[in-house]
């Protein structure tokens, strides 16, 4: 399995990738915390959805990780585009076979590559929430927010608390991305169905049906992110997001197993 | 120390009601280059699928190394492949491409750059695969198969695409490794490069095994032709009539009649299309190749 992890990371740390992958995940992160905080005074809101988040509570321990957080939903999307993307593309390169002639147990082809996938989303989002943080003390001076509490330990607590979230989080959405890669095999048809169902179907729906989103996992991990919210606990999203992607992770591993390789 | 290479016993593969492989009966020896041919759809790119563990027979068993091929784990670090064309990752290099494969199989990646150049890419190794030609794809797909130093070669078509020079460099290359001791098993299209480098044969039509053998043993069984040219290329058809009326089977191929017969005939047709007034500008007994007993034994 360490093999697959070694190789896999050979694919991952190519530069017309990762440099990709981290631009854009700074430029969401970037353009989070830039409305966040420099439309602090908006009437039109300053947060997801409109919510107006108010200098007040950006100045509190929370507010140095809060934009992070309101990112996380994004960041996944990229990790899910990611995971599909290399996973799926084994199968339209027809590199599949080679992965498996050099590697015949193929549960340690998959985990080899969650492994080294799951690590690559882990840097991502840790330089995401270091320019995160150096931006909001950026723009916290430039709109005169307080940042005195953002120093203490309680600040430093949540800063940890809301980095493993986001991770959770950010994992979750990219192994929901394995699981579509495998399924539909074409990175094109498992990127735009992973897309479409997160920020289409279940945005959607779990706004207009209420409590839907207690049954859906792109906004389980979303709630995650942000620690829980009052009408869904952080150990609820955290427990059934897993669960649907446990489940999900099981049948298609169990179907690559089985399935013939004739491409 | 086993004498088989691959040994297979009534293996079959059937796709809801196509039977691909029908058992499948053969082996090959330690050490031979053993050629794998049949027409497009005959089950050869299947079969080698399931020696390599990509997929499960439908019945029987097989052998590779010594090991069942229900655990390739067990055969494949001593294996090397390269099935139905080269397949890597574009955006990556040629070296970086077989430090994946090598780093994955837990083979060293020192060798990468001598197998490149054994390959003749040893300038190109930097280079995107993207940018490779056909024949330098198959050329990385070669090296990739050798990266385990493999005691088995499997390779599906290794000359698709090559120059002629090229060819001729796979052909030295696999006669090398042969010198060496590892045994190969290449299916190809190309039968006149397998009749210069096969000492064994499996030749397969619609999933069955049609013959398995020694090259020379097959070739001896056929039947010679007798290739006369009339002077005047009106007589073609007049010469085949001749001799078919001396009791031969002839038929024309590229301005010749080939008349099957031993390499006495020659004389008495030669004499018959004399006393019809034709004259023959030539007149050759020549041993069937592989091509002619090919396209006889299945049918083409």
């Amino acid at each position: 399995m360490f093999n697959v992890f070694k190789a896999e990371l050979v694919k991952l740390k190519r530069a017309s990738l990762s440099l990709s992958t981290l631009a854009a995940v700074l430029f969401i992160t970037g353009l989070t915390t830039s409305l966040l905080f420099l439309l602090v005074d908006s009437p039109q809101g300053n947060g997801r959805e409109g919510i107006r988040i108010s200098r007040e509570t950006l100045a509190l321990p929370s507010g140095l990780s809060l934009s992070f957080s309101n990112a996380a939903g994004l960041l996944g999307i990229v990790a899910l585009c990611i995971f599909a993307a290399q996973t799926a593309q084994e199968y339209t390169y027809g590199t599949l076979r080679n992965l498996l002639v050099r590697q015949p147990s193929r549960m340690k082809v998959l985990l080899g590559k969650l492994g080294a996938m799951k690590l690559f989303a882990i840097v991502v989002v840790v330089s995401a929430g270091i320019v995160t943080f150096a931006l909001s003390y950026l723009f916290a001076g430039v709109k005169d927010i307080s940042t005195a509490a953002w120093g203490t330990s309680d600040a430093r607590s949540a800063a940890l608390r809301t980095f493993i979230n986001v991770i959770i989080a950010t994992i979750g959405y990219g192994i929901f991305g394995m699981i579509l890669g495998l399924l539909f095999r074409s990175p094109i048809s498992a990127i735009s169905i992973g897309v479409i169902w997160n920020l289409i179907i279940e945005g959607l729906l779990s706004v207009f049906v209420e409590d839907l989103a207690k049954y859906f996992p792109g906004q389980l991990l979303s709630i995650v992110a942000s620690g829980g919210t009052e009408n869904i606990s952080y150990k609820y999203a955290l427990i059934t997001s897993y669960a649907f992607l446990l489940g999900g992770i099981a049948i298609v591993a169990f179907l690559f197993k089985r399935r013939d390789v004739s491409n | 120390m086993q004498n088989t290479a691959i040994d297979v016993r009534d293996l079959s593969k059937k796709y809801a009601e196509r039977m691909a492989v029908s058992h499948a009966n053969f082996s090959v020896p330690m050490g031979s280059i053993c050629g794998f041919v049949g027409p497009n759809g005959s089950g050869k790119t299947t079969t080698i699928r399931m020696l390599l563990g990509l997929i499960s027979p439908t019945t029987g068993d097989g052998h590779v190394l010594g090991e069942d091929i229900s655990q390739p784990e067990k055969y494949l670090p001593r294996v090397g492949a390269m099935i139905e064309g080269p397949a890597f990752y574009p955006a990556l290099t040629g070296t970086q491409n077989l430090v994946v494969l090598a780093k994955l199989g837990g083979f060293s990646t020192d060798s990468v750059q001598g197998l490149l150049e054994k390959v003749g890419l040893g300038d190109r190794g930097d280079s995107k695969y993207k940018t490779y030609s056909l024949g330098m794809k198959q050329r990385l797909g070669i090296a990739a198969a050798l990266l385990p130093n493999p005691k088995l070669l499997i390779l599906d078509e290794p000359t698709n695409g090559l120059d002629p020079a090229g060819i001729q460099e796979v052909r030295a290359l696999l006669r090398q490794l042969a010198d060496e001791g590892s045994t190969i098993f290449v299916s190809s299209h190309l039968l006149s490069e397998l009749e210069m480098i096969c000492d064994q044969l499996v030749m397969l039509r619609e999933g069955k095994v049609i013959f398995t053998g020694k090259t020379s043993e097959l070739l001896a069984a056929q039947q010679p032709v007798v290739v006369a040219k009339p002077e005047d290329m009106k007589d073609l058809n007049k010469l085949v009539e001749i001799a078919k009326s001396l009791g031969h089977q002839a038929t024309l191929l590229d301005d010749a009649v080939h008349v099957k017969g031993e390499q006495n005939f020659a004389a008495q047709l030669n004499k018959a299309a004399f006393a019809a007034g034709i004259t023959l500008a030539s007149l050759a007994p020549i041993q069937a190749s592989l091509e002619e007993t090919f396209f006889e034994m299945t049918g083409e």
